[in-house]
């Protein structure tokens, strides 16, 4: 404590996943994003003609819309400078022996092959455009239950996709979504049947290693009456001094009685420009959660989203959005209650430091009809120094009388005192103000499987190393 | 084995209002040495210095643990040196349980001492540490798994502070007001459990406004704070007769005692 103030010149964080290889594409696009580039990403997949016109359509679209002038600072994205599709390999794998060494040395460098081992259901594994890896239990397997990238679930579950492909996120929804739409490639594609439940999670992990890099996965869950499954994915890239682009688009549908878990772990390095949709619809008594942590990119818009349809639906969010220097989080939650008993919870944690900026961004929309709808949204923001800021932009709109919302927010900053009992146990100024922090995040961490709750708390370490000079 | 030295010790506010003015004190393993004054008259200040508060301004004299200072150092690296101060009102840090914020605090302590590498508290050796403590002090389990003063009531508060102490084994404690706020049974419990750590291994500084909790902690000195300075000293008998007759005798004319 002999220096109370933070040194923000002293902040110095360690991204350990900023390394990358320099292995050689099979093939790629170029840069940039025309007609022709829409039409070789659908031929490079021999994909059917109705999703090459779908994917035209959102193409034109893309170039209709503007960019958005709300949330973050979108002017300096480059979309002429992006390579908008690279095939890494030519064959995904089954095994990580059969990927070339420099892609599966990142795999391993990653941890994926070993939690794998330890405790995930099913694994998918996408680099730069294309799953390179995939594998379900196979005991799942033989209970129906479908865990493929969307690509091959194209070519093997056409009817499937093609009745849910664009139903909960039009491509018209907004710019990200179309453009998405028009260059989509990789992204999960999960069914769980009726009354499965799927313990143990199914994880998918993305990872960027080319410079100006656009990804656009597509992900499609459709869980069954009284089924369940716990999806988890995370991200990470290396660091260059220019931008990457990550524009996803993840589509669910929880059908009467099922319920779904979606957590995103999201570490981008800080040149990635995080910009997803995600949206659930959540059926008669289904329930589904989004758990969403975002601790990297340089600037994230998403507000994953919920449309409870049926009566008795839940939904929940919990989110943490913590930013560094140069870090822009607007992250948030939209629930919009459309059925009687409906209920929805809301748990937004934000975190800023040595500059970075987290907000809240969210609505709650109860419709009329929605007779007996609860929601409830809370919002808390540490804030750790003078430099950093945080937003809470919360909109409601309520047109059933019948209904109960409620929104409770709170900015606090780290006291000094909080910080001097910590210390006065022999904790290190960084230690302590991790342990405060990692406290504050905590019900949120406590939501997750072990193994991410873990990962999270020494990414929020990470994070406050080199905070405190 | 440790000695503290406190040498004409001078505190200031950050705008430069002197709160101590000049003390010195010596303590000894195994010593017990009571502060009693009147509130407001900057015991807790006191207190807060030695532990390295960053409000707090050291305007003159030094504090040494066996010869060295302790001024340079802040509050982590004087705890890691073995000093500890129970706090008067301890801060609660949510969404950290006790038992977390414990095995935390040790393993710092164990990092220190092993030259700044992890030397984590086998987890079989911290659980045995921790429920010994815990029966000795009476503090319920249940407390364990709740965030750390979150919502705790004045004794759970001061039990834990105790149960801190017990497990991170300072040679030199500092008690804040330790028995503020406490009911006589929990009073009994907590200055036996202070007493028993008193010995060759600690010495303590019990800061308190009235002379009960050294019914149960025997103090070999008693000193008497008033105005930023000793103004008397003596054994135990002198905090008895503070207790019959009051702080007025020893005031400074012209500064108020509020008994």
């Amino acid at each position: 404590m002999a220096k109370p103030e933070t040194d923000v010149s002293q902040i110095g964080r360690e991204y350990k996943y900023g390394f990358h290889t320099t292995d050689k594409p099979t093939f790629s696009t170029g840069r940039g994003l025309t007609r022709e580039v829409v039409e070789t990403i659908s031929a490079q997949k021999g994909e059917p003609e109705w999703m090459l016109e779908r994917r035209l359509q959102a193409y034109e679209h893309f170039l209709t819309r503007p960019v958005p002038t709300w949330g973050g600072d979108l002017s300096q994205i480059d979309f002429d400078s992006i390579f908008y599709y690279v095939k890494p390999i030519e064959n995904q794998a089954g095994s990580w022996e059969e990927l070339p060494p420099d892609i599966k040395q990142t795999w391993d460098r990653l941890g994926i092959p070993e939690a794998e081992k330890k405790y995930l259901a099913g694994v998918g594994a996408q680099y730069e455009s294309e799953v390179v890896y995939h594998k379900l239990k196979e005991e799942l397997t033989n209970q129906g239950v479908v865990f493929l990238d969307m690509d091959s679930a194209l070519r093997e579950h056409e009817e499937i996709v093609r009745e849910h492909f664009g139903t909960i996120i039009p491509f018209r929804d907004n710019k990200f979504a179309a453009l998405n739409t028009a260059v989509w490639s990789g992204g999960s594609f999960i069914y769980v049947p009726p009354g499965v439940r799927v313990e143990m999670p199914l994880q998918a992990y993305f990872r960027i290693n080319a410079e100006n890099m656009g990804q656009f996965e597509r992900t499609l869950i459709v869980i069954d009456e009284n089924a369940f499954a716990h999806y988890v994915e995370g991200c990470t890239a290396p660091i260059y001094s220019s931008d990457s682009l990550h524009a996803a688009v993840v589509e669910i549908i929880v059908k009467p009685g099922g319920r779904c878990r979606y957590t995103t772990i999201q570490n981008w390095s800080t040149n990635v420009y995080n910009l997803v949709t995600k949206r659930a619809i959540a059926q008669k008594n289904a329930t589904m959660e989004w758990v969403d942590g975002n601790l990297g990119s340089k600037l994230t818009m998403k507000y994953p989203a919920i449309w409870l349809t049926g009566e008795g639906a839940h939904g929940e969010v919990l989110s943490i959005a913590f930013a560094g220097p140069g870090q822009h989080q607007d992250t948030g939650a939209k629930c919009v209650h459309l059925a009687p008993h409906t209920t929805s919870v809301i748990t937004a944690k934000s975190i800023s430091r040595g500059g970075g900026r987290a907000g809240y961004r969210g609505l709650v929309n109860v419709a009329s009809g929605a007779r007996g709808a609860k929601s409830k949204v809370v919002c808390d923001a540490l804030i750790l120094d003078e430099e950093s800021r945080s937003d809470t932009y919360p909109t409601i709109r309520v047109n059933e009388s019948d209904s109960d919302v409620g929104h409770e927010a709170t900015v606090s900053k780290i006291g000094e005192e909080q910080l001097f009992y910590l210390m006065s146990r022999g904790l290190s100024e960084s230690e302590a103000s991790s342990m405060i922090v990692s406290g504050f995040v905590e019900p949120i961490t406590k939501e997750l499987p072990l193994e991410y709750a873990v990962e999270m708390n020494r990414l929020i370490q990470l994070q406050m190393e080199g905070s405190v000079g | 084995m440790a000695l503290l030295e406190i040498k004409d010790l001078h505190v200031a506010l950050n705008d430069g209002t002197e709160i101590v003015r000049g003390i010195d004190l010596i303590v000894r393993p195994g010593e017990v040495h009571a502060i009693m004054g009147p509130n407001g008259s900057g015991k807790s200040t006191l207190a807060y210095a030695l532990m390295g508060h960053p409000s707090y301004e050291i305007s003159g004299g030094d504090v040494l643990l066996d010869g060295e200072s302790l001024l340079p150092l802040g509050a982590d690296e004087r705890a890691q040196k073995g000093l500890f101060l129970a706090f008067q009102y301890p801060y609660a840090v949510p969404g950290v349980t006790v038992s977390s914020f414990l095995r935390s605090a040790m393993n710092a302590l164990r990092k220190a001492r092993a030259g700044g590498t992890d030397d984590p508290i086998p987890i079989p050796e911290f659980r045995k540490d921790l429920t010994a403590a815990m029966e000795h002090l009476k503090v319920p389990r249940e407390l364990l798994g709740r965030y750390l003063n979150d919502g705790f009531s004045g004794g759970e508060k001061k039990r834990i502070e105790i149960l801190q102490m017990a497990l991170l084994r300072p040679q030199i404690a500092v008690l804040d007001e330790t028995d503020s706020g406490l009911d006589i049974d929990a009073l009994k419990t907590i200055a036996g459990g202070i007493s028993d750590l008193v010995g060759p291994e600690m010495g303590a500084i019990v800061i308190t406004h009235y002379q009960r909790i050294l019914n149960y902690i025997h103090p070999d000195f008693v000193h008497v704070f008033a105005a930023g300075r000793f103004v008397a000293e003596g054994d135990a008998e002198l905090a008895k007769k503070l207790e019959s007759e009051g702080y007025d005798a020893y005031l400074p004319e012209g500064i108020p005692g509020d008994g």
